[in-house]
């Protein structure tokens, strides 16, 4: 166990020393910064409608909230898939994996540690970055979501699942190929999604199937769908209407606890697939 | 089956008083259609130097990776310190400088060595590992990033981590690889360091010289196979005598052809002395031409060196008309 700490705290440590941290950190506070601007500027915005009402203010809230909360989960994400992209085939092709490799460690354990140690990473930065962004829109606006630590929990867990896909990548493909895919891979289900939800309104099942088919095949948009659900104001939906439903930033229903499930189970079985990859892999 | 069967004669060996450091037995591996590595088998004993020598792509990294469970091996058997090499705990006491060294560079070398040392899962102070450093002429980087080091730098921290744990095999591949001169007579004096404290090493590298003066036993590959091994005795027993003379006749020739074989003519001979040769021969065949009446103007004893016979092997092993 005390490899797989140590395995995880140089991972860690990784991201501290080659300024991913630092970038994160610069590209988050540029991001509260301008969305603590844009939510200030809501209230008693004066609009072709007349002034908005407080209530009002707090349904765009609401949703531009799970706008901004979009743009962090993109930056997770693209952090994430780019740190576990170069781990392991970027470490064997370097030939830095050797003296680790040689050593009296499985190499389960090494991923063990690695995962670990980038879960970390993303899921610090989700719950920091997503804590300091409803303080922002609490000061700007007064609002607050109604499950903040459910929602944040749901974008740790859609960051798993991409830093999971990314590791698996990374054990067969090369470094930038892993990266690129992971990435690719998280922004075509998140059109998938949408192209589902205008499936939906249209009354299509064939459209609407390309969402439910890619949110089971990689789980990162409809964990985001279950975070969006937690984030926005619960009247929202009914003052959208039916029309609310192919809107992106509007999520219709909370997650469904067998979904989660499956969420969890393709964690797990692209984790061992993983582990199968990188102990047959020669380095 | 394969699997326990290892494991039950590594615990039959653990018991024995002198398993060897490492033994490897039919060890077979194919990288595609190419075969790197065709059925080698050899062994090294408790506190025994041996060099790996053989030209490029003869399999020799290939075979360091596969006893070290960096490279699977399609068929053959490992064992390392008494256990099988597939179990991990079979490199708690190993220390492997890789041909291709390349450490964190984000970190400092101090921070590279407590690294190994924990996942060598012994303690190490931070004197320990300054001393380690100094040992590979490190001294006064501890502090300092890897990233900012030269090759030869990184070749030497890869040396201080090889020693990580107080091994009792050290695996060598290419050690001077990126060293200047003075790098590689420290390498020298490391690895006669380890042997003279009982530690087992086994060194692969280019430098015959270096080899020579190092090793006890001598594995050379070739082609994915051992094409020789033995002792430095074994493989270099061969002794010649380089002689100068004059007013050779037919009788001083037959002499000649009774000390060993002759080759050359005219005036110059070289008469290659048999392995079991006590000394005395030289002098007597002296003697005898000298009362032959042959003009004896230089007797120049000369020893076969180990790269004259790894090329002699090396050639015999490839066909006159094959090129490499």
């Amino acid at each position: 166990m005390s490899a797989v700490l140590t395995i995880a705290r140089l991972t860690v440590r990784e991201a501290a020393r080659r300024r991913v941290l630092w970038a994160l950190a610069v590209l988050t506070v540029a991001l509260l910064v301008l969305s603590g601007w844009g939510f200030s500027r809501l209230t008693g915005l004066d609009t072709e409608f007349g002034d908005l009402t407080s209530g009002q203010a707090r349904l765009i809230a609401s949703q531009l909230l799970n706008l901004v909360m979009f743009g962090l989960s993109l930056i997770a994400a693209l952090g994430t898939a780019f740190l576990a992209g170069p781990t392991v085939s970027g470490e064997i092709e370097s030939g830095m994996a050797l003296s680790v490799m040689a050593r009296p460690i499985r190499r389960t354990t090494l991923l063990l540690g690695k995962w670990l140690g980038l879960v970390a990473v993303g899921c610090g930065y989700v719950v920091v970055a997503g804590l300091a962004q409803f303080l922002v829109v609490r000061w700007a606006v007064g609002y607050w979501p109604p499950d903040p630590a459910g929602g944040l929990a749901l974008l740790a867990a859609q960051t798993i699942v991409l830093l999971t896909l990314g590791l698996l990548l990374s054990s067969v493909i090369s470094p930038m190929a892993s990266g690129v895919v992971a990435v690719g891979l998280f922004g075509a289900t998140w059109v998938a999604g949408i192209v589902g939800n205008v499936g939906q309104v249209l009354g299509n099942e064939g459209v609407e199937r390309v969402g439910t088919v890619s949110r089971v095949l990689l789980p990162t948009d409809g964990l985001w769908r279950g975070a969006m659900h937690a984030f926005q104001d619960p009247s929202a939906l009914a003052t959208m209407g039916s029309e609310g439903a192919g809107f992106p930033f509007l999520s219709e229903a909370p997650l469904a606890v067998p979904y989660l499930l499956w969420a969890l189970a393709w964690i797990a079985l692209v984790w061992a697939l993983t582990a199968v990859t990188l102990d047959r892999r020669d380095v | 089956m394969a699997a326990e069967d290892t494991r039950s004669a590594a615990e039959l060996v653990a018991d024995l008083p002198d398993s060897p450091a490492v033994w490897c037995s039919g060890l077979r591996k194919r990288y595609r259609r190419r075969t790197a590595v065709d059925g080698v088998s050899f062994a090294v004993g408790r506190g025994e130097v041996v060099g790996l020598l053989g030209p490029n792509g003869a399999g020799k990294t290939s075979v360091i990776k596969m006893l070290l469970g960096l490279v699977r091996a399609d068929a053959g058997e490992v064992m390392v310190l008494g256990r099988p090499g597939s179990d991990p705990a079979s490199r708690q006491r190993v220390g492997y400088l890789p041909e291709l060294f390349r450490y964190q560079p984000w970190l400092t070398a101090a921070e590279v060595l407590a690294l190994h040392a924990r996942l060598a899962g012994v303690p190490m102070t931070g004197a320990e590992g300054r001393e380690r450093l100094a040992t590979v002429g490190l001294d006064g980087r501890a502090a300092d990033r890897v990233g900012g080091f030269s090759k030869g730098m990184q070749q030497r921290l890869g040396l201080a981590v090889a020693l990580v744990g107080r091994p009792e095999l050290v695996v060598l591949d290419e050690p001077t690889s990126a060293l200047d001169p003075i790098g590689r007579v420290d390498v020298r004096d490391l690895v006669l360091s380890l042997k003279a404290r009982g530690v087992a090493v086994l060194l692969n590298s280019h430098l015959i010289g270096e080899v020579e003066r190092v090793c006890d036993r001598v594995v050379i590959l070739d082609q994915g196979r051992v094409a020789a091994a033995g002792t430095l005795a074994e493989l270099l027993g061969r002794r010649e005598v380089k002689l100068h003379l004059t007013g050779v006749d037919a009788r001083a020739e037959a002499r000649l052809r009774a000390a060993g074989e002759v080759s050359g003519g005219g005036d110059r001979f070289t008469v290659v002395l048999p392995a079991e040769d006590d000394g005395r021969s030289v002098p007597a065949l002296v003697a005898d031409l000298v009362a032959l009446g042959v003009g004896v103007h230089a007797v120049e004893p000369a020893r076969i060196s180990l790269e004259e016979r790894l090329l002699g092997i090396l050639r015999a092993g490839h066909g006159p008309g094959e090129q490499r």
